[in-house]
């Protein structure tokens, strides 16, 4: 199957839909007899409830109904998918995520009341008309005061702001090689929180069938799967089969559509109550008060080296931001996906890692596109770069001096992860062969001649992707399995339905799961069609994050085709009347070698739906399959980026001359959309380090709360890419397939940052912050030049 | 109290009694089931409710409906004859100029608009025509490759 196999550039199934705006996302729908749903919000950072009167509300045009917590009070917190525990033993703090607000709110954003109406706009008025007597308390938003003593608690219950204090690594070991190294280099910077920004904003839609009690929830989620549970189990007491979870089209996630979010249950158990469906849409404001965050990590990181630039122990310290409450994933994101994260490429034999998680009066932060493997590398390869100058080594020898050797896998870290494979100087080389980095020094003295500062910057990133093998995550505190399901349902007729777990949301699934189908099965593309975000469709699934469809659900899939193959063998034996030993199955037909005898696939699937000449006493009729497929390993993609810039010393603007991505991905199944994910990731990291910050005021008010204060990267902030690939196969997963969903965002943040560094070294910075605006870089140089 | 506003929508007369505030791009999604055109955000930053205005890009959430009374409007509906798609859009698929899908109605409607003042753009001017619209997604690489191909095979057309 050359052209719509593995390995070929297909073109998209899905595009034919999008491209004729007859795509099918969640605000398309519109239920008869639906009723608006509009969330009355907290205007306050921190500030106790002390009454609400709705009496107004009630009494508005179109009103249908208004709910407070009161109303909820047999509705459950929303629950937090991952406990982490401290140094000593203890459990995490865990407090209550109301999904209204009992008595207190605690971010801006925070909701307080629904109003439910016949249009959305009867709604919003009616909600204008709540009064709610608030008794605004003093917020806590900065980190490092969240944590000291005295500080304003975010929960009364919990006592300090610290959700947990967690730590990696044999400190002893570390603190000894820290005090006999030749050379200490140290740091201190921000990662800089992150707003998510999927273009679509979430909608959630809920549905009640009063004559089977059958609740149905549409809703913009990267996993309606774990919606069911979570929701299911924990919130609203519904057992599976009384509830549906419908997630379509979905415009973009980047980890924020995974969670469970308090409007999904508002709709569901609404629905419920005035017996209509009940629809709520996200506006634009809205998203940014109440869509999960990213990122918010404050860091000292150490490097302790030996005489030749070998790298003897690394320790790292971080306050890591929860926001007001804990989001599903939140606790797991600065720890396991972080900490483990912290050898990099590099074969540092000792590493040891701290890391609090802070409460705050802001929204809650989470998993975002990288999710905690960003930190990691930020910090990392900065380090990494500030070890190289203070040392007066070539930014590229450093790395490949310690770099982990090709014949060293399976590598174990220091910090818990075994790499499988991996050939790091390759993409290293590649990467600066693309980006001429031998050819750097003249092009920087053109710039100099145009006033300009030119810089380098490289950055080597690791990832763990796959995740994850769940006898590992459940030890480290993960409250679910993380394997993949997966159906294949051959027709009768011979085409092919597939149901999986994995929900696409941009990654072009339906398209890169088929030619994986099309090639093992050796039949037509276009008879095959991936069905995914229904859980009454698709036997079961644990979603899309962290890199994981294609090496666990693509596995999954994998796995289901070969039992179907062995049954078609079966089948094909009895029809060949030869013994099952005998088949062989290739280019989609059953063969007995040295023979001319053969059936074809379809003929197998005919013969298993109409059994007139069928093992009836040996063998069910039927040609389905499931499979469940649970990882053995992470997988780890990595690779180089190098990125050139010219700074504008009289204006602080940055300029990326030339940006060269290098990744090992192991096998691609579709270059095209590979080549996208990344350019994709890329502007998010570029987005990172260059322009993108989120940003509250001392009384916790977001002042990034529109896409008029919080820059997004524009095409025109942004150039064209180099993206090029080396290959090393998973060694665990039967594609050898590593995952390429995040590494963009992940790799590019330190290849940009050190870059300007590289630049502006000339003029004497050492050490700047992201985003790295014109005006921040500016007054970089100017206070450089003060001083 | 409503209005009643008519326009052409993709070559058909339409009619409705709306309330005077009703946005254009509610009146296509919600009163004409046309919901391909987007809502992305509420400060007309975003780009994914851009249609056709009397030949020319409009922000549809930007606009009220009673201002587009007796126009003409095309929307990304309106853009595939016949079940083939327009030059853009197949210029869009061939490039994998989109992923989610969710912006792309609107960066079409837009690059068409571009196309129409300007047949053969440079990669730094579509850059600097996609000002007013945003992807989350491709990081903007193939949606540039994507309308310089549109637009050179609409220059073929």
């Amino acid at each position: 199957m050359g052209d719509t196999g593995i390995g070929a550039s297909v073109r998209r199934k899905e595009d034919l839909r999008f491209v004729q705006g007859a795509g099918k996302y969640t605000d398309d729908m519109n239920l008869a007899g639906q009723v608006h749903a509009y969330i009355l919000r907290s205007p306050h950072a921190h500030a106790a409830v002390r009454s609400i009167d709705t009496s107004a509300a009630r009494a508005g045009e179109g009103v249908v109904a208004v709910f407070t917590s009161e109303d909820m009070a047999e509705v459950g917190g929303i629950p937090c998918g991952w406990q982490v525990h401290s140094k000593d033993g203890s459990a995490m703090a865990e407090p209550k995520h109301p999904v209204l607000a009992e008595g207190k709110v605690r971010h801006v954003g925070d909701p307080v009341a629904v109003v439910l109406a016949e249009s959305r706009t009867q709604a919003r008025d009616a909600a204008e008309s709540i009064i709610v007597d608030y008794d605004v308390l003093d917020a806590v938003v900065d980190m490092q005061v969240a944590v000291t003593d005295g500080a304003t608690s975010v929960h009364d219950d919990v006592g300090t702001n610290i959700c947990y204090d967690w730590g990696l690594g044999d400190k002893e070991a570390v603190d000894e090689a820290f005090s006999n190294a030749h050379h200490v280099s140290t740091l201190d910077l921000v990662n800089n929180r992150l707003i998510p920004n999927a273009i679509e904003p979430r909608c959630a839609i809920g549905d009640y069938d009063h004559a089977t009690g059958q609740f149905t929830l549409h809703t913009t989620s990267q996993n309606p799967h774990v919606i069911r549970l979570l929701m299911g189990a924990f919130v609203l007491g519904l057992p599976e089969h009384k509830l549906r979870v419908h997630a379509p089209d979905v415009g973009g996630g980047f980890g924020s559509k995974i969670f469970h979010y308090a409007e999904e249950i508002i709709v569901t158990w609404a629905a419920g109550q005035v017996n209509r469906p009940v629809k709520w849409t996200a506006d634009r404001s809205e998203s940014f008060q109440s869509d999960a965050h990213g990122r918010d990590h404050v860091t000292t990181v150490e490097l302790a080296l030996d005489e030749n630039g070998k790298f003897l122990a690394l320790r790292e310290s971080t306050l890591a931001n929860m926001g007001a409450y804990l989001s599903t994933f939140a606790p797991c994101v600065p720890t396991y996906l972080h900490g483990t994260l912290l050898a990099g490429q590099y074969s540092t034999p000792v590493i040891y890692c701290e890391v609090k998680a802070v409460f705050t009066n802001t929204v809650p932060v989470d998993a975002y596109r990288g999710a905690g493997r960003p930190e990691a590398t930020y910090l990392l390869e900065r380090i990494v770069q500030v070890a190289a100058d203070d040392m007066g080594m070539d930014a590229a020898e450093i790395r490949r001096r310690n770099f982990i050797q090709p014949d060293e896998f399976p590598y174990q870290t220091p910090v818990a992860l075994i790499y499988d494979t991996g050939n790091y100087e390759a993409s290293l080389d590649k990467a600066l062969e693309a980006a001429d980095y031998a050819g750097f020094d003249s092009r920087k003295a053109a710039s100099q001649l145009a006033g300009k500062l030119r810089g380098i910057g490289i950055a080597s990133y690791i990832e763990a992707c796959g995740i994850a093998p769940s006898n590992v995550v459940g030890s480290l505190g993960a409250r679910a399995g993380l394997y993949e399901a997966a159906t294949v349902r051959v027709n009768p007729t011979g085409s092919v339905s597939v149901m999986t777990g994995s929900h696409s949301h941009g990654q072009g699934h339906e398209t890169t799961f088929a030619q994986v189908v099309s090639e093992k099965l050796g039949i037509d593309f276009d008879s095959i069609d991936i069905v995914h975000g229904d859980t009454d469709k698709i036997p079961f699934g644990m979603g899309t994050y962290g890199s994981r469809s294609i090496a666990v659900g693509g596995t999954a899939i994998v796995n289901a085709i070969d039992k179907i193959v062995a049954k078609g063998k079966k089948i094909a034996a009895h029809l060949l009347e030869t013994s099952e030993a005998d088949i062989e199955f290739e280019n989609g037909q059953f063969v007995v070698p040295g023979t001319d005898k053969s059936k074809a696939f379809g003929e197998i699937a005919l013969a298993a739906y109409v059994p007139h000449q069928y093992p009836l006493e040996e063998l069910e009729p039927g040609l389905e399959e499931t499979a469940f497929y649970d990882p053995k390993n992470f997988t780890f993609p990595a690779g180089t980026y190098v990125c050139e810039v010219e700074v504008d010393p009289d204006t602080g603007t940055v300029d990326i001359a030339s940006f060269h991505a290098t990744d090992d991905f192991g096998v691609v199944i579709n270059p095209m959309i590979v080549e996208g994910q990344v350019h994709g990731g890329l502007v998010q990291g570029i987005g990172q380090a260059l322009l993108e910050g989120c940003s509250y005021d001392d009384a916790g008010q977001l002042l990034s709360g529109s896409y008029m204060d919080y820059t997004m990267p524009r095409a025109a902030d942004v150039p064209s890419f180099t993206v090029d690939t080396t290959v090393t196969e998973c060694s665990h997963n039967p594609l050898g397939v590593k995952g390429c969903g995040e590494a963009g965002a992940i790799g590019s943040p330190p290849a940009v940052i050190n870059a300007i560094l590289n630049a502006l070294s000339e003029v004497g910075v050492t050490n700047l912050d992201m985003p790295a605006t014109p005006h921040r870089v500016w007054q970089a140089i100017r206070d450089a030049q003060a001083s | 109290m409503s209005v009643t506003v008519s326009m052409i929508v993709n070559g058909n007369s339409v009619s409705a009694e709306v309330d005077p505030r009703t946005l254009l791009v509610d009146f296509l999604r919600v009163d004409q089931r046309l919901t391909g055109t987007h809502v992305g955000c509420d400060t007309s930053q975003c780009g994914a409710c851009v249609v056709h205005v009397n030949g020319k890009s409009v922000k549809s959430c930007t606009m009220l409906a009673a201002q587009a009374d007796g126009a003409e409007v095309t929307t990304i509906e309106g853009l595939a004859i016949d079940g083939e798609l327009h030059p853009m859009q197949e210029a869009f698929r061939q490039n994998h100029g989109l992923q989610c899908g969710f912006c792309t109605p609107g960066m079409i409607m837009s690059a068409l608009d571009l196309v129409n003042v300007n047949s053969n753009p440079s990669e730094q001017e579509v850059r600097e025509w996609l000002e007013g619209n945003l992807c989350r997604c491709t990081g903007y690489h193939n949606i540039v490759k994507s309308i310089q191909a549109g637009a050179e095979a609409m220059r073929e057309v």
